[in-house]
């Protein structure tokens, strides 16, 4: 063990060593937390952003309206109630109010996985709800204006579209997701940041620790945006199509770019 | 057969506002089997909606529209089917840009008339074919032209057997030289026996291709009849000035 002479790297690599599957497993965590929040949160903004869609118009019946109407205020608060509180407040009111008025103990992990991922339903119901509006109403009428319904025309042709444009904003709200999961040590969710804590109160060592953590989550958030960069390419499709058959020889494949011109027969 | 029974589609004193603004006022007309129509006049004069409200992408704010004479706004009225019977085709194309030429044209298909894919991929080919897009089923709409893409709409809408086809200003976001391949595509259509109402400013296309022209203006049809003898001696002054001022560019 370094001694209160050792230099700052004897330190880190004291630490390393000694805490080293610790601060991954904390890690683990973190990223477990941060991928299933995103997720449940996106299923939730999809729902949500989804309803909160749907035209207003008294059509469908008066009760249909109403209803709808409900729904919509209902959501609403939900939405400006979670984006208008800090999460570390949510996960204390969540936490304690489960036990306290529900007498309900939530698992530390289960307890960080609701509440990340109803805070993230909330910012993304409203990317959602931008995105299905970002498309173009054409989409939209034309696969009305063929046979079909709502609800298929928008599985089918708008949301594919939303979701598309709207990856780059799901992608940051994992990235901020990664790093705000470290509020839960207020729960003692033993993710990267408690372990972290920990660690350092143990030997006094706040810098060198919290250096190596900086660093874990450098990697990790730095790796997730290379990653959805990439994922964002791989569903654009490729810039080329092939044309089948030429008119002089009709077995071909002719690979074209997007301006038209040939690339190679 | 009476008259009235032998149309696709009747029209009946249908008006639309929007807002204070009266865009049709108390429209009358029917389409028969077979007929091609072309709706001509000038902007704002109604012409596009009327085309919307026929198939409810607007709604009517009073008349009817009758399909085989059955009200399509009555209660239990299925208005998917009756869209996949009375196609529709832009002005901006509206291809689902998500999707391949080829599944553009199967999609809608499987999903409304509930076709397999295979059939459907089949149906979908051959109106490719007819349009002459075949060589271009893996291509998204943005790596098309804008004639390509109407070609592959006008394929869509086809490959769901319609009975009635309406164009809304088919070629009128379309540069000059593109005009030509649409229309050719178009005039095939017609004399192939389809019904269809086309909105259009193309007065050779109304003129040579279409059983009737109807003349909008102002919200009211001002007049409608056999297309030589409406651009030879239209009726009513609108008409002339309106004629005059198109031919003359």
């Amino acid at each position: 063990m370094p001694t209160a002479q050792s230099g700052f790297f004897e330190w880190v690599f004291f630490f390393i060593k000694t805490y080293g599957t610790l601060f991954l497993k904390g890690a683990g965590t973190t990223l477990l937390i941060a991928l299933t929040g995103t997720l449940v949160g996106f299923i939730i903004g999809l729902a949500v952003g989804y309803v909160r869609a749907i035209p207003r118009d008294r059509e469908g019946g008066a009760v249909r309206y109403w209803l709808l109407k409900l729904a919509r205020t209902l959501l609403g608060v939900y939405i400006e109630v979670f984006r208008s509180t800090p999460m570390i407040v949510q996960s204390m009111v969540i936490f304690y109010g489960a036990s306290s008025v529900l007498h309900i103990n939530l698992p530390y992990l289960l307890a960080g996985f609701i509440i990340v991922s109803i805070n993230t339903g909330a910012y993304l119901s409203e990317i959602v709800r931008g995105g299905i509006q970002s498309v173009d109403p054409g989409q939209m009428e034309a696969a009305l204006a063929i046979g079909m319904t709502y609800g298929q025309a928008m599985l089918h042709v708008v949301l594919p579209q939303a979701i598309r444009n709207i990856l780059p904003a799901l992608g940051n709200e994992f990235v901020v997701n990664i790093k705000d999961t470290s509020v839960l040590n207020v729960i003692s969710v033993t993710e990267l940041y408690f372990v972290s804590k920990s660690a350092a109160g143990t030997y006094f060592k706040y810098f060198e620790v919290f250096f190596i953590t900086s660093v874990i989550y450098f990697v990790m958030t730095f790796t997730v945006t290379r990653f959805l960069r990439w994922v964002e390419k791989k569903m654009d499709g490729p810039q080329n199509y092939a044309v089948h058959g030429s008119q002089t020889v009709p077995d071909v494949e002719i690979e074209l770019n997007a301006k038209g011109g040939a690339l190679s027969e | 057969m009476s008259e009235e029974n032998a149309a696709i589609l009747q029209v009946h004193h249908l008006s639309k506002s929007f807002g204070d603004h009266e865009v049709l006022r108390d429209v009358d007309f029917a389409v028969s089997r077979g007929e091609v129509i072309s709706i001509i006049g000038s902007s704002g004069s109604g012409k596009s909606t009327l085309l919307r409200c026929m198939n409810l992408l607007e709604k009517p704010t009073s008349g009817e529209v009758l399909f085989h004479g059955e009200n399509i706004r009555t209660p239990g009225f299925n208005l998917q089917t009756y869209r996949a019977r009375v196609g529709m085709v832009f002005q901006q194309f509206n291809l689902f840009s998500n999707m391949t030429a080829l599944e553009n044209c199967v999609v809608c298909q499987m999903k409304v008339l509930h076709r397999s894919r295979v059939q459907a991929q089949n149906i979908a080919m051959a109106f490719l074919e007819k349009v002459g897009m075949s060589a271009y089923v893996k291509a998204k709409p943005r790596q098309l032209y804008g004639g390509q893409k109407q070609r592959v709409a006008i394929a869509r809408a086809l490959a769901m057997n319609p009975e009635v086809l309406l164009f809304d200003e088919p070629t009128s976001a379309l540069d000059p030289e593109m005009v030509g391949e649409v229309l050719a595509v178009m005039k095939d259509l017609a004399s192939s026996g389809l019904t269809m109402l086309v909105v259009t400013h193309e007065m050779g296309f109304a003129r040579d291709v279409s059983d009737r022209v109807v003349f909008m203006d102002g919200g009211v049809i001002l007049e409608s009849g056999d297309p030589e003898v409406l651009f030879t001696h239209p009726t009513q002054a609108r008409t002339r000035d309106f004629l005059a001022r198109i031919l003359e560019n």
